[in-house]
């Protein structure tokens, strides 16, 4: 079941961004922009939580899950340290991500050579 | 974590109304929204509504088969090698930014996002294309100038905003008082 999930949800979720993408004059960068802070504002009323508990892992690679994360670990930290730990807890579920990416271009921006 | 009233929340997100309306609801508004275009531009621009109508089934397509090998690579992860599904997910996701830094490198990864546009654009894989591909193109201009200064040329409004977002609508969440 989590795997028909998470196909629908995060198809859905592309094809939404493709219809905006299509029919207004906003970038790429702009819809990304947008879906990240759609993502922290549902998981600010713990609806992203149900999503994910619902979908499974489609629902962690959309760039919604970005700002789910962002969210969701700075709370986290907010409940044991008071209001700096929603200062201190922003990047402990995005880490990873975060400093994979970077990680991981520097590997290739050595190895490798533009190829246009 | 553990929220006051979150299991309130809870029974309103089982019930069978807000399944409707969150799972169903969209697809339905999606074909209303097609539709719409169809009638609207097919006077003049028929070619044009075929071609949005394939964008969006591809990508629809596409950023449904990354979220199926995402579920399906935590499946792998927690069956065959015992991880809890929280390790899974994020070596998952460490995954998908190494395959589409790999491709992005390889030079094939851009044809694919030409193609199906949003279904790449929007998944992690985006994220760590747009980094990759800015390393690659300002390597000519040297490791400080070059890469240094440009890595987050296209990735860092995503950055930005979300902690912009997230830090304000955790402080809105905070002076309510949901956190247990």
């Amino acid at each position: 079941m989590y795997l028909i999930n998470s196909f629908l949800f995060c198809g859905m979720i592309c094809a939404i961004a493709q219809i905006i993408l299509d029919n207004t004059k906003l970038t790429p960068g702009h819809i990304t922009s947008i879906f990240v802070v759609i993502g922290a504002f549902l998981d600010s009323f713990s609806i992203y939580d149900f999503i994910i508990k619902k979908v499974g892992g489609g629902a962690l690679l959309p760039i919604t899950s970005f700002g789910h994360s962002l969210i969701h670990g700075a709370l986290q930290k907010a409940e044991s340290m008071g209001i700096i730990g929603i200062f201190m807890g922003m990047f402990d579920l995005t880490a990873t991500g975060i400093v994979a990416a970077i990680l991981f271009s520097f590997f290739f921006y050595i190895l490798c050579k533009p190829k246009n | 974590m553990k929220i006051k009233y979150y299991k309130n929340l809870e029974q309103i997100y089982n019930s069978k109304f807000f399944c409707i309306v969150f799972f169903f609801l969209p697809i339905l508004l999606m074909v209303i929204f097609m539709k719409n275009i169809s009638y609207d531009e097919i006077a003049d621009k028929h070619k044009a509504v075929d071609n949005k109508r394939n964008h969006i089934l591809w990508a629809f397509i596409s950023g449904g088969l990354v979220g199926f090998f995402g579920e399906v690579l935590i499946e792998v992860l927690c069956r065959y090698f015992s991880y809890s599904r929280n390790d899974a997910s994020s070596i998952m996701i460490v995954f998908f930014i190494f395959c589409s830094s790999c491709f992005t490198a390889l030079g094939f990864f851009d044809k694919l996002v030409e193609k199906c546009r949003c279904g790449l654009l929007i998944p992690i894989t985006g994220f760590a294309h747009s980094m990759t591909s800015s390393a690659l193109d300002y390597k000519k201009e040297g490791p400080i100038y070059g890469i240094g200064s440009n890595l987050f040329r296209l990735a860092g409004s995503v950055i930005l905003y979300g902690i912009v977002s997230a830090w304000f609508f955790g402080m809105i969440r905070y002076l309510i008082g949901g956190i247990g």
